[in-house]
């Protein structure tokens, strides 16, 4: 009994995880529509760039966060002003195009600076301390934090959506762009913004990553892909509907595990088919179709 | 010097021409229509104005800048609002909301949300609703009011009486009188012509995108009126 009470709550902390990936697409999805292709890879290319400062900066990998994270968030800013404000428009496929052409960009340029060797973020001890809730029931305490910082996360996004001037124009961006534009919101500085809040919240993802697991430059595809999960298990549009998903897929991988080692993926990928076939449009979707 | 001074204001469509050099200004404290049927360039005009369109620098001047193809949210903050044809109200933000990003650029002026409650009392006991939860009356004042949040120096407004009952209508302009008071001044485009010749201080008609009839309401003839709207 214990032991599945382990599982369980080991998927329910990977979901924070997987919810910390999710929430950055679907920021950039519900304020300008766009689909991010390299949005696993931009957590890749921010857990190296960690990896490539803790060293000569003598930083401990928590610091890196107070670097790295900024440092991304301009870079979003910008690649969004120079670059992906060019491919909005009524056709999705440039925004699809282009961030898949720097999906492999950012694959390769690593693969050159880092070679293909796994690497990861060490915090000591605390990578595997736990805590014990009684009986054999105990959870890590990296999981934990980073459940924390998801949530955290989503609780600065929902104040900053739906009680500041900002938050405001993000929704109304969203909504309609032209009539955005009569209000004074100068929409490409939004767009920057968010994709600047994106990338930020997709740093913490990418260090929080390399810190529990080894990351490989050719990783990004396959967090994408979870975060796609998560996403679309939550329903798009929906920022909880992230956690939700996330908790769902992990979960599902945990019990696949469980299972059988080989099977922890492929359970994930079952439960969310089958939230698609009960819910296709995901648990939390706003009701309004576009 | 006018407020608004437009001159030979020309809009295309790809290789459509909608208007052929407009020439129209706006005094400050005045209410000015525009009337016209059906594609004669007035929403295109007003489009022009706001930077929704492209157009010639020069050719659009506010208290004598030049302002003509500057992107619309500039134009906004220098004082230009645009009541939009069909409200477009943001659906995912509340009356009140809508009203307050109105006021996202952040000019100063005499409009804030107590007098905008004050001169639409029903949006107050809504603000909590989705604006498109509204009547479309009500709709109607939402988008008047979010446009005057942003303290506009003249306030554009494109078919305010469109797909309203007559009642409502008449409500909708009788916001007008209040507007002005706070030195607003007015450019409606309107195809009810009965409609802008009350409201109105001075009347110009398009027709195919040229000015057909210029004048005050009192001065100009049924007759008159008649073949620069209809063109027979």
């Amino acid at each position: 009994m214990a032991e599945w009470i382990n599982t369980l709550l080991q998927g329910v902390l990977l979901g924070g995880l997987y919810s910390l990936f999710a929430t950055g697409l679907a920021l950039s999805f519900g304020v300008m529509r766009m689909i991010n292709i390299a949005h696993g890879d931009f957590a890749i290319l921010a857990a190296f760039a960690a990896i490539a400062v803790v060293e000569p900066l003598g930083l401990s990998p928590w610091m890196t966060l107070l670097v790295i994270v900024p440092l991304m968030g301009g870079f979003g800013y910008v690649l969004q002003r120079l670059v992906l404000n060019r491919t909005l428009g009524h056709d999705i496929l440039p925004p699809l195009l282009v961030t898949f052409g720097l999906s492999i960009m950012i694959q390769n340029l690593l693969l050159v600076s880092f070679s293909a060797d796994t690497r990861s973020l060490n915090v000591g001890e605390l990578g595997t301390a736990s805590v014990l809730l009684g009986g054999d029931v105990a959870v890590g305490v990296l999981p934990l934090i980073i459940m924390a910082v998801a949530v955290g996360v989503l609780v600065g996004l929902q104040w900053l959506f739906s009680a500041t001037s900002l938050g405001r124009a993000f929704r109304a961006a969203s909504d309609d762009r032209e009539a955005a534009q009569l209000m004074g919101i100068n929409n490409r500085h939004i767009y920057g913004v968010a994709m600047a809040l994106a990338m930020a919240i997709v740093a913490i993802a990418g260090i929080f990553l390399a810190i529990r697991a080894n990351i490989s430059p050719a990783d990004g595809p396959a967090r994408l892909l979870y975060a796609f999960e998560a996403v679309i298990i939550g329903g798009l549009g929906s920022l909880w509907g992230t956690l939700a998903g996330g908790v769902i897929l992990g979960v599902a991988q945990s019990i696949g595990l469980k299972a059988d080692p080989g099977w922890g993926i492929l359970a994930g990928h079952l439960a969310f088919l089958a939230v698609l076939v009960v819910r296709p449009n995901g648990l939390f979707a706003r009701t309004r179709d576009r | 010097m006018s407020l608004l001074e437009a001159q030979g204001v020309t809009a295309f469509y790809g290789d459509f021409q909608a208007l052929y050099g407009i020439d129209l200004t706006v005094e400050e404290g005045e209410t000015v229509a525009v009337i016209g049927s059906n594609g004669a360039g007035k929403s295109s005009f007003l489009r022009a104005l706001i930077g929704l369109q492209v157009a010639a620098r020069d050719s659009v001047r506010l208290d004598g800048q030049a302002i003509g193809g500057l992107p619309a949210h500039q134009v906004v903050g220098l004082g230009l609002a645009l009541v939009p044809e069909g409200r477009r109200l943001f659906p995912s933000l509340t009356v009140e909301e809508n009203l307050l990003i109105g006021a996202y650029a952040g000019r100063p002026g005499p409009w804030n949300l107590a007098r905008l409650y004050a001169l639409f009392p029903i949006l107050e006991e809504r603000r909590h609703s989705p604006g498109t939860a509204l009547s479309g009356g009500q709709q109607q004042m939402v988008a008047i009011g979010r446009a005057l949040m942003s303290n506009p120096r003249l306030l554009l407004c494109d078919e305010l009486s469109l797909g309203l009952a007559p009642i409502i209508i008449r409500d909708i302009y009788a916001a007008l009188p209040g507007i002005k008071a706070e030195g607003t001044s007015v450019l409606v485009v309107e195809q009810d012509v009965g409609q802008a010749m009350r409201v109105a201080d001075r009347l110009y008609c398009f027709q195919e995108g040229r000015v057909s009839l210029a004048g005050r309401p009192d001065e100009l003839t049924r007759e008159q009126i008649s073949l620069a709207y209809f063109g027979i």
